[in-house]
């Protein structure tokens, strides 16, 4: 059977200087000018294969084939090209080399309720969105009651859509996207909104789009929806796959895949603070088998390795240690600390290391900064990192319920014993 | 399940100026969002609709007042009022499609960067919006001739068609160029507004075109409003047609301008989604 996707070498050129909010006339008659005056100067080499300093390649070279049927999860960390491969699926961008085949027609969901209009009703949204997403009316119309039923608003499908909840705006929307006839879905990142009854209605409604013999490509930050749903999984980091394959090795794969950069080796780090009778050399994140990870996932244990050196000779009494987790706000959230538990320590001359280990992560789907604080007793400052270390948390299931919380409005998780008083 | 249904998708699409019959598969899109436009347009204003019927009466009492009365400005058979009231009726339909068709990429850019269409269908959009308000406004103008008891010739069952024709394939070949214009330069936008402002006084809109010198004529005919708003008028004044060399001008002025804007437009639009 002919794969009902083919990518062949698949790669996609940005300019980062288009990032910008808009170019304006002026600038591109002063930039025509400026090229003009190159043309004259000699020994000015113009090659297209190599690249501006304000481009960049967000695919590169990507290969892969898709059989009718199948539900391929794609993963990686932000910035790796995931969105950037579904746009040119989609058609929404072209590609910059290479070339992708469809054997069918696409539906592409890269967004919750696309041109989705405050002033319209619920119904005539349904109308809106339905066509936008490449339904004929007469589909919609045939579907309408459905699509209704399905998103559990029929009750406001009157009312102009400003006047609804996030959460009922999302309903609707998913629900037209759940009646989309396609042989080919690609979705992205969708299902992480909403409340998590409403997002296991929506994973059992693209299982069964899939029992309908239709192919699936489904990126997502969400692990536990990843394995639930996609027996095959592609990792992308920068722009190349770098595993493919059954999906728990992928995420194995994914989560052990250790890039070495430069910000777990903390020796060579000038921005820093402190007397440095302390000095701190490396950070690491373990997971429970003892493997250094690059990405966790909530509701996991993992273990922080903090390798320090002290230059002195002498033993530095009552030595305290300080992990302080902030979000992308650079709000702190997390503050562990040895004086918290009574683990401070006295650190004989020469090189060793620390652990902290925590249990269940109770951090949401997210990306965080770690910073580091070594101090003696709390008072004279021996080392300080700002930022030593980012990391990606991937949804996982702390809950044990599948749930992944409400990442975009809370990033700490806690687990509640909910109970019901006696009825009198 | 068409097992042949194959897309192919390349960095360098040959693609023809105009897709019709991609259009043509996507015309339910095109439908509803002229639907939205004017479903839009008019929720939450007060007078709603009547706004479309208000913008030419308004105009036509103000001009009448100044360039008919106080300026004088001869309008041949016609009372200065119904004069420039046709003038303004098609006026404002061009200027009006125009700007809608300018602004249609930027203004849906939430879509466009989200889901694949054949975007043209956004500037064919606005020039189809603006029409369903040009048709309030040419019943008015009917109207208020017959009122005064001007009773348009026979030749208006053949010219008003082709007026609608040229004035909306002008206002999308000038909208798409400026709508793919405007992706990239948002100074489109500022420079717009006198753009269609200064475009007005090179129509003979407020004035007639037998008050230009004949050299001049030829000039001004290369914008193809000036054929449409003469010709109309010329109807309502049982006056002569214009003479062919002029309305071949015109023609293919907006021939012209269809294709340079059609040009332009495909040339850029696959690459909206990364610079809008």
């Amino acid at each position: 059977m002919k794969p009902i996707i083919e990518i062949r070498n698949l790669s996609k050129k940005y300019k980062i200087g288009v990032k910008q909010p808009y170019y304006s006339l002026r600038d591109s008659i002063t930039g025509t000018i400026a090229n003009a005056s190159k043309l004259f100067s000699l020994n000015q080499h113009q090659n297209n294969n190599r690249l501006n300093k304000d481009e960049f390649w967000a695919l590169r070279g990507i290969s892969l084939n898709c059989q009718p049927g199948e539900i391929v999860g794609v993963i990686g960390r932000n910035g790796a090209g995931k969105s950037t491969l579904l746009k040119i699926l989609s058609q929404v961008t072209p590609p910059s080399k290479g070339e992708v085949l469809l054997r069918g027609r696409v539906a592409s969901l890269l967004e919750v309720g696309t041109g989705f209009h405050p002033e319209l009703t619920g119904s005539e949204n349904i109308y809106l969105n339905g066509a936008i997403l490449g339904m004929r009316r007469s589909e919609v119309n045939r579907k309408f009651s459905e699509i209704v039923d399905f998103s559990e608003i029929a009750k406001f499908i009157d009312t102009p859509v400003k006047r609804y909840s996030s959460g009922m705006y999302m309903r609707l929307a998913f629900a037209v996207a759940a009646y989309l006839e396609s042989e080919i879905l690609l979705v992205d990142e969708v299902l992480t909104v909403g409340d998590s009854a409403f997002q296991k209605k929506c994973l059992g409604r693209m299982e069964a789009i899939n029992h309908a013999g239709r192919t699936v490509i489904f990126v997502s930050h969400n692990m536990s929806s990843i394995e639930a749903l996609c027996n095959r999984t592609v990792v992308l980091s920068a722009g190349k796959v770098v595993y493919d394959g059954a999906t728990k090795k992928a995420i194995q794969h994914y989560l052990n895949f250790q890039k070495k950069t430069s910000q777990d080796l903390l020796s060579d780090v000038n921005a820093r603070e402190g007397s440095g009778e302390i000095r701190i050399t490396s950070l690491e994140i373990l997971n429970d088998k003892n493997q250094p990870v690059s990405v966790v996932q909530s509701g996991e244990d993992y273990k922080f390795k903090i390798s320090y050196h002290n230059p002195s000779k002498e033993t530095i009494k009552n030595v305290v240690i300080g992990i302080e987790i902030s979000d992308e706000l650079g709000s702190k959230i997390i503050i562990m600390r040895t004086t918290f538990t009574n683990d401070n320590y006295d650190l004989v001359p020469g090189k060793g290391e620390l652990y902290c280990e925590i249990k269940d992560l109770p951090l949401a789907l997210g990306s965080y900064h770690l910073s580091l604080i070594v101090t003696q007793a709390d008072i004279a400052l021996l080392d300080h990192i700002e930022n030593a270390m980012g990391i990606d948390v991937e949804g996982g299931d702390y809950f044990g319920t599948g749930s992944i919380g409400a990442p975009e409005r809370c990033k700490i998780l806690t687990k509640a014993h909910w109970s019901k008083g006696a009825v009198e | 399940m068409e097992s042949d249904y194959l897309v192919k998708i390349k960095p360098k699409k040959v693609s023809v100026l105009l897709d019709l019959a991609e259009i043509w598969r996507y015309r339910d899109l095109l439908y509803i969002f002229v639907w939205r436009d004017i479903k839009v347009r008019y929720k939450q204003t007060l007078l709603g609709i009547s706004w479309a019927v208000l913008q030419p009466i308004a105009s036509m009492i103000i001009f009448t007042v100044f360039f008919g009365n106080l300026a004088k400005i001869p309008s041949g058979k016609l009372p200065y009022s119904l004069f420039v009231l046709c003038g303004l009726v098609f006026w404002i339909f061009f200027s009006s499609a125009l700007t809608h068709a300018a602004d249609s990429m930027v203004v849906n850019e939430g879509i466009i960067k989200k889901v694949y269409f054949p975007k043209i269908i956004l500037p064919l959009s606005s020039v189809a919006t603006s029409f369903v308000d040009f048709v309030i406004n040419f019943i008015i103008l009917l109207v208020f001739a017959l009122v005064l008891g001007f009773i348009p010739s026979i030749q208006l069952l053949y010219i008003l068609p082709a007026a609608i024709l040229v004035t909306m394939l002008t206002a999308f070949g000038v909208g798409s160029f400026l709508a793919a214009l405007n992706v990239k330069y948002r100074d489109v936008r500022y420079i717009l507004p006198f753009f269609v402002q200064l475009l007005m006084f090179l129509t003979p809109v407020i004035y007639s075109l037998t008050i230009v010198a004949p050299n001049n004529r030829l000039l001004m005919a290369l914008n193809p409003m000036t054929v449409v708003v003469e010709s109309i008028r010329s109807t309502f004044a049982q006056g002569n047609l214009l003479p062919l060399n002029i309305v071949i001008i015109s023609l293919l002025s907006c021939l012209g301008t269809i294709v340079v804007g059609l040009w332009y437009f495909r040339k850029t639009e696959r690459f909206f989604a990364d610079i809008v």
